[in-house]
């Protein structure tokens, strides 16, 4: 068990984004282009999401608290942005492949071989909580 | 005053040992304490440690160490607080990073170390980058030089002020969208972002992985072409930086440009852009013409949705790499009753409002069903942009247009309407979409009040010679980066 994402304590829905239990994403179909999308993978009809957005949910799959009038002022101000990026309709992009970096470089290797890398005490110098060489986290099994 | 001079002034005279570097370390420091109180370009910065720096340097300096290999030698330069300088802190402009204290150099500050500068100060920024004006950190608004009710543009505001008040010879700063060249315009010096993979991005916490660059602060073309040759390079800790061979920069600033063809985008006459910058950016043309170079009438016709697809990508790429700030390994905690809990309730105490805002889009335009939609068409829409500047270089050498749209507007001013914010990006967004290099030279003033503006050349990839040939030619003809904000 990696993280507590079951726990009976939290308020959402277990995160699956297969079988999603928030009302709002319930229509949406599940992602099919892992990885570098290829066109093979185009959706039938690129759709944009209305201006409405759960920010509890989002906020939620983000790991952030908010308050009731952050969710509110954010919810506000995305719903703007979100209104402006519609835009992007416009283009016929269907025979376009994506760029996920300018200056693409395959199959960037380095040599198999050891080096020196950050000594322990240096990567847990900075931490919040650490003893015996580990970082201190809250119980994750009971 | 020492702390007024260039690079090659001070490494002359350091060169010829008529000032130390100690003397000119301390009229930056001294300079700090005298305007920084009003700009508060800088979050912190050890003087101790850089007069130390300095006392090294002069050692070497007496030695004769100066040499080809060490251009920086005795040389201050300040850095933007989202690179990692070891032993010094690290905070982004945020509070999640608590009292992070860096454990190795990034690769350009080991550059800039090897080549002899002194590495000091961490200046303000908007937080992780994230804005144009420099309101958004944790450690308060940086003023802009020229008037400080007003912003000095972001997110390298920090840096941009500290060069312009003359507080560091030259300053380091980060550009995802324009985040060195529009503050460099708005305070009036030089702002250089390099083509993607020019410069390793190792040590640079990162915004948008696809777009970050690091680039120089300088008051001069010269002093930019000197510090982009000591930073560029291939570096195995990086595998997005480009094995491509470093050219001497500096040699490259010929002063002629007869018979290179300009590329005026059609499209970035927009109807907000301000009479006055046009005006400045028209006479900037007449004079490029003057010194010999032609003007050619281009199309970018992508250029109007690249905000958009900025907003996408930046604000996908931004919610993946900001997860790391969990409040585990490092920086600020605020417990929880399991590690969830942890998560959230650090992250919600520890980002300010826009990086909330943008880590939420970014994990709604990510989100299943969502995917295709907003993401994967931004991609493609990125993939059209790129195209019509790959397009657009076949005709031309170098690209011109405005930096930013407006002069530095006043403090507050669109800090409560971030797409009013995103669009004052619109001329500096598109060349990190397409990976193509950009700078900014100081084109001319608004008339009242006396506020700097920026002249934008846009280079082919890798085409960072001819680009800044154009800029030193532009500049050494007309005096704007020779004024001084009086503070």
């Amino acid at each position: 068990m990696i993280a507590n994402e079951f726990s009976p304590r939290s308020s959402y829905p277990p995160l699956n984004v297969f079988t999603p239990k928030n009302p709002a994403i319930k229509s949406k179909k599940p992602r099919t282009d892992f990885g570098l999308s290829t066109l093979r993978f185009e959706p039938k009809l690129s759709r944009m999401a209305s201006a409405e957005i759960d920010v509890k949910y989002v906020a939620h799959l983000a790991r952030i608290a908010l308050t009731p009038d952050e969710e509110k002022k954010i919810g506000s101000q995305l719903g703007h942005i979100l209104g402006y990026i519609e835009k992007l309709r416009e283009l016929d992009v269907t025979k376009v492949e994506p760029t996920a970096h300018a200056v693409p470089l395959v199959n960037v290797t380095r040599l198999d071989e050891i080096r020196p890398s950050l000594p322990q005490e240096d990567a847990l110098r900075n931490a919040p909580r650490q003893a015996n060489g580990l970082f201190i986290v809250p119980k994750i099994v009971e | 005053m020492l702390n007024q001079l260039t690079i090659s002034e001070l490494a002359a005279r350091l060169g010829r040992r008529e000032v130390s570097a100690r003397e000119a370390t301390q009229a930056c420091l001294d300079q700090i304490q005298r305007v920084d109180g009003k700009i508060h370009a800088f979050i912190s910065h050890d003087a101790a440690d850089a007069l130390a720096q300095a006392d090294a340097a002069d050692k070497l300096l007496s030695n004769g160490g100066r040499g080809a290999s060490r251009p920086l030698l005795g040389i201050p330069v300040a850095v933007k607080d989202v690179l990692a300088v070891k032993n010094q802190p690290l905070n982004c402009g945020s509070k999640i990073l608590g009292k992070f204290i860096s454990p190795y150099d990034a690769t350009a500050i080991e550059k800039l170390k090897a080549a002899g500068a002194i590495v000091f100060g961490r200046l303000n920024m908007d937080e992780f980058a994230m804005g144009s004006s420099t309101e958004n950190s944790a450690f308060g608004v940086t003023r802009n030089p020229w008037d400080i009710t007003r912003i000095p543009g972001g997110s390298s505001g920090g840096s941009a002020a500290a060069v312009a008040a003359d507080e560091c010879i030259a300053s380091l700063g980060t550009d995802t969208g324009g985040s060195i060249r529009q503050p460099a315009a708005l305070c009036g010096c030089v702002g250089l972002k390099p083509t993607y993979g020019r410069i390793s991005r190792y040590g640079l916490v990162a915004f948008a992985s696809s777009l970050d660059q690091i680039g120089p602060f300088t008051k001069d073309v010269r002093d930019a072409a000197t510090l982009l040759g000591v930073m560029s390079g291939h570096d195995l800790r990086d595998s997005t930086s480009v094995p491509q061979p470093v050219p001497d920069y500096a040699a490259a600033l010929t002063g002629d440009i007869k018979g290179l063809k300009l590329g005026l985008p059609k499209e970035y006459m927009i109807g907000g852009l301000d009479p006055e910058v046009k005006a400045a950016v028209d006479a900037a043309v007449k004079q490029l013409e003057k010194l010999g170079a032609e003007i050619v009438e281009i199309s970018l016709p992508h250029t109007d949705y690249a905000v958009a697809t900025y907003y996408i990508i930046a604000t996908a790429e931004a919610s993946a790499n900001l997860a790391r700030f969990d409040g585990i390994r490092y920086g600020a905690r605020v417990d929880g009753n399991d590690p969830i809990e942890l998560y959230s309730k650090t992250r919600g105490a520890g980002f300010g409002p826009e990086v909330k805002r943008r880590i939420i889009l970014g994990t709604y335009v990510l989100s299943s069903g969502y995917y295709d939609a907003y993401y994967l068409r931004a991609q493609k829409v990125r993939t059209l942009i790129r195209n019509d500047f790959l397009k657009a270089f076949e005709k031309v050498d170098a690209i011109v247009t405005p930096t930013s749209p407006t002069a530095a507007f006043k403090i507050g001013e669109k800090s409560d309407d971030p797409l009013q914010m995103y669009l004052s990006d619109i001329f500096t967004i598109s060349c990190n979409l397409a990976g193509i290099c950009g700078v900014s030279v100081p084109c001319g003033f608004t008339k009242n009040p006396k506020l700097p503006l920026g002249l934008q050349l846009l280079g082919k990839p890798f085409g960072e010679e001819t680009m800044l040939r154009v800029a030193h030619a532009y500049e050494q003809s007309t005096s704007w980066h020779q004024a001084k904000a009086a503070l």
